[in-house]
C-alpha cells in the first residue's frame, strides 16, 4: 500500500531507495546528507529487504563499491555532498565509461573547497558538463520537493538500467533537510538472480556454460575501438536527449516574462511569482526537472511569448549558459544568484526581475 | 488559509520538535505543510530555528524571509526575527532571558511565561508544548483532535505515555498567553 509520511528529503530518498528494491548503499557521512545513511542503518535494511548498507572508509572506496555492485547487475547507490562528490568523480567517470547503471545523490552545499554546509546550486557544471574526465554524460534529475526526492529514487534506477548509465540526483541542503508530506510507493522486490541473469546479460555474475564471458572495463588501448565506444556513448546520450527531457511549467500561459530555475530556487521563484502577480507583473516559471537532458526546445519555444528570461540560481551563474544556448539571443537572458550558502528571498528575486529584465 | 511561522530559541528548548508536532498535526488534518530547520553553525551551540508553513494550498517556497507569526524564545532570536514579522502579524515571546523587549508598534505582541511555569510544574520537558498552547489559543489553525494525532505520529511509541502530559501542557499554555500589544 502507498503510505503518507512527513519526512526530511534525505530520509524520503533513503526510504524510497529501499522500496525501489535497492540492493546496496555505500557511502561516507557528510553534512547536509548524513541522514541518508543514518536512516538506512536505523531501518536495518539487511533485515528488511536484504539490502546492504555500508559505511565505507572513504568516498573513493564507496564509489568503487558502487562500481563493483553495478557490475554485478545490482541496484546500487551512493550519496554525498559537494566535496565528497568531487572525490567520487574518478569512479563516476569509470562507471559511465563502463556503461553501468547506478544512482548517485548529491545534496549540494556551498563551495568551493569545504565551503559551507548551507544549501547551494554551485555544482551544476560538475553535474551536467562532466565532473570527471572524458566525454561522458550523467542523467541529472533535480528534485524540488521531498516528494520528488522519493520519486526520483525509483525513476533514477529505472533510467539507469534503461540506458546503462549513472543517474545523478542533484539536490541541495534545503531539500535534503526540510520535511514535507510524501506519498511513498509500495515495496518493490529486489532483483532475483534469475532476473539479473535474464535482464542484464552484461553483468559479471560468474560464467556458466550458457553465458558469454563478460568483462567490465573502461579501458581499451586500441584507439580505434575506443573511438567506436565513444560513438556508441554519444548515440546513447542523443537518445536520452530525444526521450527523457522533463520539465514543469508554472503560470506560463499568459506570462510576459519567465524565470528559469530548478530545485530550491524554483520553489522560491513560485513565491516570487505570487508577489509579482499581486503587483500585476505577468511572470511564469520554467522548471527543468532533468538538467541533462536540458529542456532546450521548450525554452526556445518560450522566446516567442516572453520578453525576457531571468535565471535564478544559488550559484554565480551556471545553468544560465544552457539557457542562453537554448534562447539563441532571441530575448534578453539575465542571471540572478545568491551563493556561498545564502538562499535568495522571494522579494529580491522580484526586484531583480524588475531591474534586470523589465527595466533593462 | 496559509500560516507562515518561525519558531526560534536555544538548542534543547524543543524548538524543532514543537515545529514537527505542529507540522505533523497539519498533515493529520489534511493540510499542506513544510518544516525547514536551521541546520547550520547555529545548531552546533546556540540558537535553533525552524520555519513551519501550514496551508490549504500547495506551498510555494519552504524558505521565507518574513512571517505571519514569530515565536521567540531567546534574546538572539528576538534580535534576529522581530523585524521579520509581517505588519499586522503576531509575535509571541517568553520573557525569560529577554533583556530587550520587542519594539515594533505595527504587530500584535503576546508574552507567555512558559519557562517559569514549566519550572513550577516540574515539567521542563514540555516547555515547548506550553508555548505551542499559547500559539494555538491565538491561532487555532489546527484542531486539538489532530494535535493529538500529530503527537502520536511524531513521538516514538515508547514516549506515547507522555502524550497526556503534553496535552496538559498545551492547555496550560492556552491559559498563560498574555497580551502586550494588540492592534485594533
Amino acid at each position: 500500500m502507498k503510505e503518507l509520511r512527513l519526512m526530511k528529503g534525505n530520509e524520503a530518498f533513503a526510504e524510497a531507495c529501499i522500496r525501489a528494491g535497492a540492493d546496496g548503499y555505500f557511502g561516507y557521512p557528510i553534512t547536509p546528507q548524513s541522514e541518508v545513511m543514518e536512516y538506512l542503518m536505523a531501518q536495518k535494511t539487511h533485515e528488511r529487504t536484504g539490502m546492504v548498507t555500508l559505511q565505507a572508509e572513504s568516498e573513493i572506496a564507496a564509489i568503487n563499491m558502487v562500481y563493483g555492485g553495478a557490475g554485478c547487475g545490482k541496484r546500487v547507490l551512493t550519496s554525498s555532498s559537494s566535496p565528497g562528490i568531487s572525490l567520487k568523480q574518478e569512479g563516476i567517470s569509470y562507471i559511465a565509461g563502463a556503461e553501468l547503471p547506478c544512482l548517485i545523490l548529491n545534496v549540494v552545499r556551498g563551495g568551493p573547497g569545504l565551503g559551507t554546509i548551507q544549501p547551494s546550486q554551485s555544482d551544476y557544471f560538475q553535474s551536467t558538463k562532466g565532473g570527471g574526465h572524458g566525454d561522458y554524460k550523467l542523467i541529472v534529475l533535480a528534485p524540488a520537493s521531498v516528494q520528488e526526492m522519493a520519486d526520483f529514487a525509483g525513476l533514477g534506477f529505472e533510467l539507469a538500467f534503461k540506458y546503462r548509465n549513472p543517474v545523478l540526483i542533484l539536490s541541495d541542503g534545503a531539500i535534503g533537510q526540510m520535511m514535507e508530506k510524501v506519498m511513498l510507493d509500495v515495496q518493490k522486490p529486489r532483483f532475483t538472480m534469475e532476473e539479473i541473469r535474464k535482464n542484464t546479460p552484461w553483468a559479471t555474475i560468474g560464467k556458466t556454460p550458457d553465458r558469454e564471458h563478460n568483462i567490465i572495463t573502461s579501458l581499451d588501448l586500441e584507439s580505434i575501438k575506443m573511438e567506436q565506444h565513444n560513438h556508441e556513448l554519444q548515440k546513447k546520450y542523443r537518445a536520452i536527449e530525444e526521450n527523457e527531457v522533463r520539465y514543469e511549467k508554472i503560470s506560463c500561459e499568459d506570462a510576459e516574462y519567465a524565470f528559469v530555475a530548478y530545485g530550491t530556487s524554483a520553489r522560491i521563484c513560485q513565491k516570487a511569482i505570487e508577489i509579482a502577480r499581486s503587483e500585476g507583473i505577468k511572470v511564469g516559471l520554467l522548471r527543468p526537472i532533468t538538467l541533462f537532458p536540458f529542456p532546450k526546445k521548450v525554452i526556445k519555444e518560450m522566446t516567442s511569448k516572453v520578453k525576457g528570461i531571468l535565471c535564478v540560481e544559488m550559484s554565480a551563474g551556471q545553468m544560465i549558459e544552457d539557457v542562453q544556448l537554448a534562447v539563441e539571443g532571441r530575448v534578453p537572458v539575465e542571471h540572478f544568484g545568491r551563493y556561498g550558502g545564502i538562499v535568495h528571498s522571494p522579494s529580491e528575486i522580484v526586484e531583480a526581475l524588475k531591474k534586470q529584465i523589465i527595466g533593462g | 488559509m496559509t500560516e507562515e511561522i518561525i519558531i526560534a530559541g536555544f538548542g534543547g528548548q524543543g524548538v524543532l520538535s514543537m515545529g514537527k508536532i505542529l507540522a505533523y498535526s497539519g498533515v493529520m488534518q489534511n493540510k499542506e505543510v513544510s518544516w525547514m530547520p536551521s541546520y547550520g553553525p547555529e545548531m552546533r551551540g546556540g540558537t535553533a530555528n525552524v520555519t513551519v508553513i501550514i496551508s490549504d494550498e500547495r506551498i510555494s517556497s519552504p524558505i521565507l524571509h518574513e512571517y505571519d507569526t514569530a515565536i521567540i524564545l531567546n534574546q538572539q532570536s528576538m534580535d534576529k526575527f522581530e523585524h521579520t514579522v509581517k505588519p499586522g502579524g503576531l509575535l509571541i515571546f517568553d520573557p525569560n532571558g529577554i533583556v530587550r523587549m520587542p519594539e515594533r508598534k505595527d504587530i500584535n505582541i503576546y508574552s507567555i511565561e512558559a519557562a517559569e511555569m514549566a519550572g513550577k510544574l516540574g515539567l521542563s520537558k514540555v516547555f515547548n508544548m506550553i508555548v505551542l498552547g499559547g500559539f494555538l489559543k491565538l491561532k487555532p489553525i489546527v484542531e486539538m483532535e489532530y494535535i493529538h494525532k500529530g503527537l502520536e505520529k511524531s513521538l516514538p511509541a515508547r514516549h506515547h505515555v507522555m502524550i497526556p502530559e503534553n496535552e496538559k501542557a498545551i492547555e496550560t499554555g492556552k491559559g498563560l498567553i498574555t497580551p502586550v500589544l494588540v492592534l485594533n
